[in-house]
């Protein structure tokens, strides 16, 4: 589970009513010297924050200017850890595995996800009740509210070469050509653990967009229906394009969850076998807990820090941009 | 399907057909229940395996369900690790930390939502960085500092740490729910003289509460889920969090599968539990917007 499902819902809520608002508070006077109290109550909150989150934030970025074992004192090198990072192929490639994550957290998921809420939504609850559509999806969601540890520990052991559920199941089904060693090969490692990553996103997906879809106006649906469209093409057509806001910001803040990935990559595969399955931050725990080159472990969480803030960026000024829309309407 | 259903109007037969149930519908319900089953199936088979003595398992494999349901490797796994105690642990935390973070928020958003002070888009930015850059670039830091302060392998420290953490996401939350709080009863407890904290406490708190529980739930599970953080600072077995105790079995348990299919499924039992005691509050906070 993640940050957008209730940040989505309050963004919604802040559509309303900002116009009437806006003029009303116009109106009173010296509004600005009564605000002037207000700041008082975001010191607790700020210092809090500032210290600790901001405080660890920038000792990183600073040792990541060192060379340090942990132990005595960091060393200054200047820009060499990052200029090292640039010719290292395991973060390279830790990188290219990310996009295997972001395929399996954020654009998979959200694509079944749209068609199976809608499905959930509009065709399984009239016909079969509200109450079989909030059965499914709850099953569905099941995998969202384990700890990820826990899933973990789960899969591999369905995953597992000669005792596991899935390898006898294939056996059993006769695909013994099948039966792989799923998280112990090079090849296919990563794939297992993309899987794993799809059936724990699923619910999340169809979570949010079941609540976005409850927020469209039926009217559309229903004047589509009567000229004769089917419904997958009143899904196509009407359902996707209207859900437009909620799959940006899904795509773009489960991207972020892909790109922070770390421990199912901890718990079931270690990185491995070999480098198959490194992932930036698995990346920069490994070097500084187990090479403890921390320095260079602070760069790569470095690097890491900064692509994500940009993402965060971008997500921003898409909310912002839907708003303005929002209240243009 | 015309001549069936023909009735006078274009809309009410639309209407019916909308909620008929034809062999296509009952497919698609079969199909879609296929894939609620599929998902289901890891927590079937962690309950299948973890209640199967050894021999049954050698004998049947791991695909059929126990004649006769075991506990032995669910109640060896509990003494073994010490679960009770891994349970009070995540208890301690997904409860205290919560706790900052709502009272932090609260504070933040009432500023930002209410007071509408200068740059507090600015403000809500800068928190909004606390979740999106990564653990990682905090950790060793924290660790170093945990150390410094004497509160390595406490409890105490992750509290912290995620109390503070988890308030950028409340502040970013609250201040918008507070953004749209009805101008009209500020206004009318201004007139009648009420200092900003009396408005705060008496009006603004009473009436923000059930957002404040949506926000307690949701902080619950995810302090509850935490694992890099814990894993750097918590390293004696006392203090593990369930989530981080799991993450040490894999060693020592890989040998067993029956039990590891136990400690697989009391490590998600607590989860499960609370996801079904709170399902409506957590649904709930998705559509917390569209519900008002």
């Amino acid at each position: 589970m993640s940050a957008t499902e209730i940040a989505s819902a309050g963004k919604k809520s802040s559509h309303k009513a900002k116009t009437p608002d806006t003029q009303k508070r116009r109106k009173a006077k010296g509004v600005g010297e009564r605000r002037g109290q207000y700041y008082f109550y975001l010191i607790p909150g700020l210092v809090a924050f500032i210290t600790v989150i901001g405080g660890s934030f920038f000792y990183n970025v600073y040792i990541s200017f060192t060379k340090w074992n942990g132990l005595g004192h960091p060393r200054w090198v200047g820009m060499q850890n990052y200029t090292k990072l640039m010719h290292d192929h395991t973060f390279w490639q830790s990188f290219v595995h990310a996009f295997y994550f972001i395929a399996a957290m954020s654009i998979i998921p959200t694509f079944l996800g749209v068609f199976l809420a809608a499905l959930l939504f509009d065709y399984v609850a009239p016909r079969f009740g509200n109450k079989s559509a909030a059965f499914m999806r709850a099953g569905m969601y099941m995998p969202q509210i384990v700890p990820l540890t826990i899933t973990g520990i789960l899969w591999a052991w369905l995953l597992a070469p000669t005792t596991g559920v899935i390898n006898n199941f294939l056996i059993k089904v006769g695909l013994d050509q099948f039966a792989l060693n799923w998280l112990g090969e090079e090849k296919t490692a990563i794939f297992s653990l993309s899987i794993i990553m799809v059936w724990v996103q699923i619910g999340y997906t169809i979570v949010i967009f079941m609540s976005g879809m409850s927020r469209l106006d039926p009217s559309l649906q229903e004047a589509a229906q009567i000229d004769g469209a089917s419904w997958f093409q009143r899904f196509r057509v009407i359902t996707w394009a209207q859900l437009g806001p909620e799959i940006g910001v899904v795509l773009l803040t489960t991207t972020v969850a892909a790109l922070k990935v770390f421990a199912p990559v901890y718990v079931m595969t270690g990185g491995g076998p070999g480098t198959a399955t490194q992932v930036p931050a698995f990346f920069s725990y490994f070097h500084f807990f187990t090479t403890t080159k921390v320095g260079y472990g602070a760069a790569v969480a470095t690097v890491l820090s900064v692509l994500l803030t940009i993402l965060a960026v971008i997500i921003l000024n898409i909310q912002n941009r839907q708003e303005q829309g929002a209240n243009k309407r | 399907m015309s001549a069936l259903t023909e009735t006078p109007t274009k809309t009410k037969k639309n209407k019916l057909e909308l909620k008929r149930r034809t062999a296509a519908s009952w497919f698609i319900f079969g199909a879609l229940l296929l894939v609620v089953i599929i998902w289901l199936f890891p927590f079937w088979m962690a309950i299948a395996n973890a209640l199967k003595t050894k021999e049954e398992f050698v004998a049947s494999g791991p695909l059929s369900f126990p004649k006769h349901p075991y506990l032995g490797h669910i109640s060896k796994f509990w003494g073994d690790v010490n679960f009770s105690r891994k349970l009070l642990n995540s208890i301690i935390v997904s409860t205290l930390a919560p706790l900052i973070s709502i009272f932090l928020s609260f504070f933040s958003a009432y500023a930002i939502g209410i007071g509408k002070v200068r740059g507090k888009t600015a403000i809500l930015g800068l928190f909004m960085i606390a979740f999106t850059i990564p653990q990682e670039a905090m950790v060793y830091p924290l660790y170093i500092a945990a150390k410094k302060l004497g509160l390595y392998d406490n409890l105490l420290s992750i509290v912290i740490i995620f109390g503070v953490l988890q308030s950028a996401f409340g502040t970013y939350l609250l201040s918008s729910v507070l953004s749209e709080f009805p101008e009209e009863i500020l206004e009318a407890a201004k007139i009648d003289g009420a200092s900003s904290f009396k408005i705060m406490r008496s009006i603004v708190f009473p009436l923000l509460m059930p957002t404040l529980l949506v926000l307690a739930t949701f902080l619950f599970i995810w302090d509850w889920n935490e694992f890099l953080i814990p894993l750097v600072l918590l390293p004696s077995n006392d203090h593990q969090t369930v989530a981080l105790s799991m993450a040490y079995t894999t060693g020592q348990w890989t040998s067993d599968p029956t039990a590891r299919a136990a400690a697989a499924l009391l490590g998600a039992t607590p989860s499960i539990i609370f996801f079904f005691v709170f399902q409506r509050t957590l649904m709930r906070g998705v559509t917390m917007g569209s519900v008002k």
